[in-house]
């Protein structure tokens, strides 16, 4: 089993149809085949045992990335954010892999002794070997198909493992072969480092949908796109979301857009509401998953949307907020800290199993338990009707006092204030408490908003030892990239700024 | 043969090609035109008979072969002339429910 199949079956089931890029000189499902087996032969000449991936998202990506396959070894796509320090610690791990990376971030690779190409020099290579005869080396079904490391927001960097049988099964068990519309059309906002644009890739070629990407988010930039390309389908992380619809004074309107999925981080309710709302016709869904599990593991759908931003019924309407339920070939646990199953409705830590799910480090080995399940660090609860609900990392989680307190229900509140677009609530160090709540708003053109009555609204909600014992108000949250907080930035700022004399 | 997930089959008397998407722990006896499949990505070279006249149904290329009471999903990865059976009794098309596109 390789994800090379899902290309030969592409282009064997509808070649002609273009699959990559714009419909005016977009590559075809055959041409990315040969180009991958053109690719396949650039890094056999080469000597190379990976393929390092350090460039904004393109068609070079999905040709690095079944190129790779064919010649039998795995696809590193690289954050090209990362300092000099971190790159260089990264790409010593691959030490004989041929380097693609933007001009700009050449040097990186070039100081860690790699050949580079520019992703235009990489495509022209591949095509320069096609037609040639086979000499593919196909990759074996438990051959690493995929290093991601991890964003590294709560720990170093990790390199997690995917190997062939994780994504084929990941595609079989969530996509029908050929099942798009001729017409239909992806765009993918994520970078190349993010699991989404990997199995973006497999998942609307294997469906036979054409797929966009866009390399540099802006609203204006994004809804251009959508109308131009006619695009049916899209992916954001939330922060896209929500700067789409937190724009003033822009043409909002995405009449061919069918779908959209969105992942990666919480989604606040108030920006999933107002794109309801402004997107009547749009089906949406939450897709829940991480890089170890190759991506999606929950889903919560479009008619699940609908049913609970209608309902009045609190349960129905906190739907919103779920992750949804488990796809075919998932299975999920939540579990307590002695590792016992903990009834519905109870919070603990999510553990998950199925094919699709690694949970392999490089050089670390397999982390999954015996029973094979892997264990997400996220905390949450399966309410009675099996929806999923997520509170958080585990490691994010406060301990005041003796108390264990998720930020997730503290900053959902905060959330719901009409000038607060975005909250984090984290622990900082405290002689008194061992850590005391502290929370960071960024409020609506910088409107003045009051502390009080935050913290007010806070005790209202959860109690008094969930409160805030400080409100902060800055411009912005650092988040990485592809949406999610970096929540140890933030307690080292509020750190040093407690300690200023 | 014991299949397992995951496993490539390829016919012996036709192009045909299929991937276990699920199957139970035991023995089965998968066919494709009346002839025992085996372990492999054909098609060319394994092919080493001729399929039963009365066995030549066909599959489809990306379609799920599947029993639900034998618990038996295959996917045609390359398709072929050739009826393809479980036990003796022909696979039907399992029809797809897809998801919504979630990435």
């Amino acid at each position: 089993m390789n994800i090379s199949m899902l290309l030969d079956m592409a282009a064997e089931g509808f070649g002609d149809r273009v699959v990559i890029g714009r419909t005016d000189g977009g590559l075809s499902a055959r041409r990315l085949s040969e180009l991958s087996d053109g690719g396949a032969r650039v890094v056999h000449g080469r000597g190379a045992d990976a393929i390092v991936y350090l460039a904004v998202n393109g068609p070079a990506l999905p040709v690095a990335l079944f190129a790779a396959a064919r010649a039998g070894v795995p696809l590193v796509p690289v954050n090209y954010r990362l300092g000099d320090e971190q790159l260089d610690v990264l790409l010593a791990n691959h030490p004989r892999a041929l380097g693609i990376a933007d001009p700009e971030h050449g040097e990186a690779l070039r100081r860690a002794g790699l050949p580079v190409l520019s992703p235009a020099e990489w495509l022209a290579e591949a095509a320069d070997h096609t037609g040639l005869p086979a000499d593919d080396v196909p990759a074996q079904p438990d051959s690493p198909a995929v290093l991601i490391y991890t964003s590294g927001t709560t720990s170093t960097p990790k390199g997690v493992v995917l190997r062939h049988h994780n994504l084929v099964s990941y595609v079989l068990g969530t996509v029908e072969f050929a099942a798009a519309d001729p017409d239909e059309a992806a765009l993918v906002s994520v970078p190349p480092y993010h699991i989404a644009a990997v199995s973006n890739v497999l998942t609307n070629l294997y469906a036979g949908r054409r797929a966009l990407t866009l390399d540099q988010f802006t609203p204006e930039g994004w809804l251009g796109l959508v109308r131009e390309q006619r695009i049916t389908n899209a992916m954001v992380v939330p922060t896209m979301l929500a700067r789409v619809m937190d724009t003033d004074a822009v043409d909002r309107s995405v009449p061919s857009l069918r779908a959209l999925a969105y992942g990666g981080a919480r989604m606040p309710v108030r920006v999933i509401e107002a794109a309801l709302r402004a997107w009547p016709h749009v089906d949406f869904v939450n897709a829940y998953g991480l890089t170890e599990t190759s991506s999606t593991i929950t889903v919560l759908g479009p008619q699940e949307h609908r049913t609970a931003v209608a309902s009045d019924d609190p349960a129905v309407r906190a739907r919103l907020g779920s992750a949804g339920l488990p796809v075919p070939g998932i299975e999920l646990e939540v579990r307590d800290v002695t590792g016992e199953a903990v009834a519905p409705g109870e919070t603990g830590q999510i553990w998950v199993r199925g094919e699709q799910v690694s949970g392999e480090y490089a050089g670390q080995g397999s982390a999954v338990d015996e029973r094979g399940f892997f264990h997400t660090r996220d905390r949450g609860r399966v309410d009675a009707d099996g929806y999923l609900h997520i509170e958080g990392r585990v490691d994010d989680t406060i301990i005041r006092g003796a108390e264990n307190i998720a930020p997730a229900e503290i900053e959902d509140v905060l959330l719901r204030h009409p000038d607060v677009l975005d909250a984090v609530v984290v622990g900082v160090p405290d002689e008194e408490w061992g850590q005391r709540i502290e929370a960071v708003v960024v409020t609506r053109d910088g409107a003045e908003v009051d502390g009080t009555a935050l913290r007010a609204a806070v005790r209202d909600t959860l109690r008094g030892s969930k409160t805030p014992d400080h409100i902060t108000s800055w411009p912005e949250l650092p988040r990485t990239a592809t949406g999610k907080l970096v929540r140890r930035d933030i307690v080292a700022a509020l750190t040093s700024e407690r300690t200023k004399p | 043969m014991r299949p397992r997930v995951g496993q490539m089959l390829a016919s012996t008397v036709d192009t045909t090609a299929v991937i276990v998407v699920r199957c139970p722990d035991g023995e089965l006896e998968i066919t494709c035109g009346g002839a025992a499949m085996t372990e492999g990505n054909g098609p060319g070279s394994a092919t080493t008979g001729a399929p039963h006249p009365d066995l030549m149904g066909g599959s489809l290329l990306g379609k799920r072969y599947a029993d639900e009471d034998l618990g038996v999903e295959l996917l045609c990865t390359k398709p072929g002339p050739g009826t393809i059976a479980v036990n003796g009794v022909p696979l039907p098309v399992k029809s797809a429910k897809p998801l919504p596109a979630s990435d």
